[in-house]
């Protein structure tokens, strides 16, 4: 399939992009299982949407960023009424006064992969082939869209209720991310988040390109390979270019509250071709670092991920526990999270590693 | 205390006579079409073989795939109507969105959405509306349906709007089963509305096969107190599995894998478990079966159960043996239970695996004349094909490189020629009759899962109030208070929250009381 052809998504594309955004959420962003029968349902029902190319709609077309705020376990639970999103989206809308275009994802790693398409199916709209953080990040500037100059108001959230809150004015995006986070947990810790309409040559230039071709790709590659029997892990490390930087088993998993957020860290006893070494990964709800044997080895923003040695499967960081078999992969960010200007929002320093130096990795080879 | 333990399988019916830790008689009996005479016949073999009286006995402890076979063949499963307290929350994923199509038709597909349920800390998203929920009574009456399943969003935090909902349901439906998600299910509404919704399409099933076990124990002149065995390896009352049969899944695989570990006295290997049509191969640590990681699906509908993460692959004694033009298949077609009549050495007309093993001069089964024609050639290559089945699914089941041994146990055992995979091969004493084994010593559990909010109380705190939590409902649920230990305490923040929300789980395992 080629990234430059428009394309439906259909339902049998579901259940992979499903299993493709849950491992680039690289231990967080949630679980994508809700929003996929979600999307089915509404598919089921007749809606359509399309996968549009960054290339394909014109320059002053306006584009919306909308996704799921809260916490994922509560996702699990409180399943969303349906329209939050929606209402989110037409409230920025009313206030910006203009009529989105398309769609776009702010982040394709986990759940909110498929909050756009959701959204896209109930007002009718297409999805554009990128997102706004090639992986998932725990906080709402952390998207290139924002690291570029994205406005960061109107923006609009709104709950299962019915209630919706505009945020008008907001002088930065540091302050939409504390102002919607403290609306999201009056909200039940579950609501639709939609920030203000981008115009489409700023989404062609700072969009991380094609993540969800990308994601349905490698949900892909994962299920042909298990229909398959073949080593999962080995499967999506050739098709992908990522690394394998260590195999083990969980020996330690501390979390703590942090500012709201579930900070950690895990200790892997190595086993395979690390036996005898120890990993550790330092956590923020998505893997921030990998070290092993005290060298850090792939730190943020490029993509830490534990898949479970034996199925494959992604294993997010609320899940991960003692005894677990994991192996742990690299795969490198895209070049628009490597900018000095994205180092300063989603770099090792920004998450409060002011020693460790962004080494980025390098893509492996890439084959069928 | 003299125990007994009894695996009801597809096949054959198991049962063990123990007396403390030793294993003093085991026998296989065929399962019968309608279950319990299988159990008598076992029971009266067993006894005899113990040379025991029934009233000797203590304890009866009972695994069955009954309930598990039930909604994987669709078969005896009652009318049932899904009632969800989450209004506005959760409509765009009715009950039941995610099932089998076919399996939603045989239980009706009868669901509602009514307000009620609570936000993660305890805040209601809408009060309880009572003539909302006699209209919803109305209706089920109307269907005829006489199962109910509630289940509130957020009710392992909070419990009062399902017991709400199931007085006034109970009132308006004075007949009818109902079934709270809270008492069955952690977080994860889907997964737990699933598991309430399976558990009430089984309870007239349950009431009949729990008056079934108990006749079939009368028959025999037990006057002991039986159990059934749970998912994860440990024990219910016959009370508690009539209300709850949904958490005897999966408890076959469990107890031969904990049978396994206590013949063999090893606690961390790899288990295949041989039967007349699969073997299921899983991974035993510190003397438990590897729990999955990811949600399990029963008949094709998605729980979160605490299932041991095993896997079945298509050879058994009763497996198919043919020689093709291309290569030679061993499975996944089996005779069965018709072992007994089909099967070459039986006097039948199916070449099947056993009959190759008793042509090696492996094993003594059957009329070994029968198949003195198989020609050496075919006989290598078969057992050469089971040996290839057997490392396959020892090397999918291992996850790591240590050298832990292969314990073998089901009346299929006879298959294996030796060292699977270069492990150490371990084929304990009365290895065919490991899940009999493992019902027989099963433990008592009770379990927690719940939210705390740390900035109220500290983590220590929490985590004590869960343990004792805990505690209780293994008490409740027949465990002895001084045996009791806590196996497994997790604690995970919820992300993006404030006020330090945890969700806590705690399960607590204890020795059954006798007594």
């Amino acid at each position: 399939m080629s990234a430059k052809d428009a394309y439906p998504l259909l339902e049998a594309d579901l259940l992979p992009l499903s299993i493709g955004a849950a491992l680039l959420g690289t231990g967080g962003g949630g679980n994508p299982y809700v929003g996929m029968l979600r999307s089915r349902e509404l598919l089921r029902k007749g809606a359509t949407v399309d996968i549009l190319p960054l290339e394909a709609l014109p320059d002053d077309a306006w584009i919306g960023e909308v996704g799921g705020i809260g916490a994922p376990v509560v996702g699990v639970e409180k399943i969303e009424q349906g329209e939050e999103c929606y209402c989110a989206m037409r409230a920025v809308e009313d206030v910006a006064k203009v009529k989105m275009s398309a769609l776009i994802c702010a982040e394709i790693g986990g759940a909110n992969s498929m909050e756009p398409v959701i959204t896209a199916a109930q007002a009718g709209l297409p999805v554009i082939d990128g997102d706004g953080m090639g992986r998932a990040f725990p906080e709402v500037q952390m998207t290139t869209f924002f690291i570029y100059g994205a406005k960061p108001a109107p923006a609009a959230i709104a709950d299962d209720k019915g209630n919706t809150v505009v945020f008008r004015d907001v002088v930065d995006m540091y302050w939409l991310e504390r102002f919607a986070r403290d609306t999201s947990v009056a909200m039940g810790a579950a609501a639709g988040l939609a920030i203000a309409p981008m115009r489409m040559d700023f989404v062609r230039r700072t969009a991380v390109p094609n993540t969800m071709t990308q994601a349905l790709q490698i949900g892909r590659t994962v299920l042909d390979a298990r229909a398959r029997r073949l080593d999962v892990v080995d499967r999506v490390i050739a098709t992908t270019g990522a690394t394998l930087f260590f195999t083990g088993k969980i020996t330690d998993i501390r979390r703590e509250l942090k500012g709201g957020f579930a900070r950690g860290e895990a200790k892997i006893a190595g086993s395979g071709d690390w036996q005898g070494c120890e990993g550790r990964i330092a956590i923020q709800n998505e893997n921030l670092v990998l070290w092993v044997d005290g060298t850090p080895v792939i730190m943020v923003p490029d993509l830490i991920i534990n898949l479970d040695l034996e199925t494959g499967e992604p294993i997010t960081t609320e899940v991960l526990r003692y005894g677990q078999r994991v192996a742990v992969i690299g795969l490198p960010v895209h070049d628009l999270m490597k900018t000095p200007e994205a180092m300063a929002v989603v770099g090792p320093q920004a998450f409060g590693y002011p020693d460790l130096t962004f080494t980025p990795l390098a893509l492996g080879p890439v084959h069928g | 205390m003299i125990r007994i333990g009894i695996d009801v399988g597809g096949t054959n019916t198991d049962a063990v006579v123990m007396d403390g830790n030793t294993v003093i008689a085991g026998v296989k009996a065929a399962t019968s079409k309608d279950v319990m005479t299988g159990v008598v016949n076992a029971l009266r073999k067993v006894l005899d073989a113990a040379g025991m009286e029934a009233s000797a006995v203590d304890v009866v402890m009972i695994g069955t795939t009954h309930f598990t076979n039930a909604v994987v063949q669709r078969r005896d499963l009652a009318p049932t109507a899904a009632v969800r307290l989450c209004l506005p929350a959760t409509a765009s994923l009715p009950p039941m969105v995610d099932w089998p199509e076919d399996l939603r038709d045989v239980i009706g597909n009868h669901w509602f959405l009514a307000h009620g349920g609570n936000e993660f800390d305890g805040r209601v998203i809408s009060p309880i509306d009572e003539a909302e929920l006699v209209a919803i009574a109305d209706q089920i009456r109307e269907r005829g349906v006489k199962s109910v399943a509630v289940t509130a969003v957020f009710s392992p935090v909070s419990t009062d709007f399902e017991r709400q909902a199931g007085e006034i349901l109970a009132k308006a439906l004075p007949e009818a089963h109902i079934t709270l998600s809270s008492d069955i299910g952690r977080i994860g509404l889907l997964e737990r509305e699933n598991a309430a919704i399976m558990n009430a399409c089984l309870r007239d099933l349950s009431r009949d096969v729990v008056a079934a076990f108990r006749g079939a124990l009368a028959d025999v002149g037990f006057t002991a107190r039986f159990y059934l065995t749970q998912n994860d390896g440990t024990l219910m009352d016959a009370e508690f599995a009539e209300r709850f049969p949904v958490l005897t899944f999966a408890s076959g695989p469990t107890n031969s894998m904990r049978g396994a570990a206590f013949l063999s006295g090893v606690q961390d290997a790899i288990v295949v478990d041989i039967g007349g049509t699969t073997s299921d191969v899983g991974s035993l640590q510190k003397g438990f079966p590897r729990q999955a990681t990811v949600a399990v699906e029963v008949g094709g509908v998605r729980t979160n159960f605490r299932m041991p993460d095993v896997f079945s692959i298509g050879l058994g004694g009763g497996s198919l043996v043919v020689d093709g033009p291309d290569a030679l298949t061993v499975g996944p077609q089996s005779v069965g239970y018709r072992i007994v009549t089909e099967a070459l050495i039986f006097g039948g007309e199916t070449l099947t695996t056993s009959d190759i093993i008793v042509a090696d001069g492996a094993a003594d089964l059957g009329d070994k004349s029968k198949v003195a024609g198989l020609s050496p050639d075919l006989i290598r290559k078969a057992r050469d094909r089971i040996a290839f089945m057997l490392e396959d699914s020892v090397e999918r089941a291992r996850i790591s490189a240590d050298p832990l041994p292969v314990i073998v146990v089901g009346g299929g055992s006879i298959l294996v020629e030796g060292p699977i995979a270069g492990l150490e091969l371990i084929m304990p004493n009365h290895f065919a009759v490991a899940n009999a084994v493992g019902a027989a010593i099963a433990q008592v559990s009770g379990e927690v899962d719940r939210v705390y909010s740390l900035a109220e109380i500290g983590r220590d705190e929490a985590l004590t109030d869960a343990k004792a939590r805990a505690t209780e409902a293994a008490v409740a649920a027949g465990a002895r208070r001084e045996t009791i230990e806590i196996v497994d305490v997790e604690d995970v923040p919820l992300a993006y929250l404030p006020g330090n929300a945890t969700r806590v789980r705690v399960k607590a395992v204890g020795e059954l009381h006798v007594g």
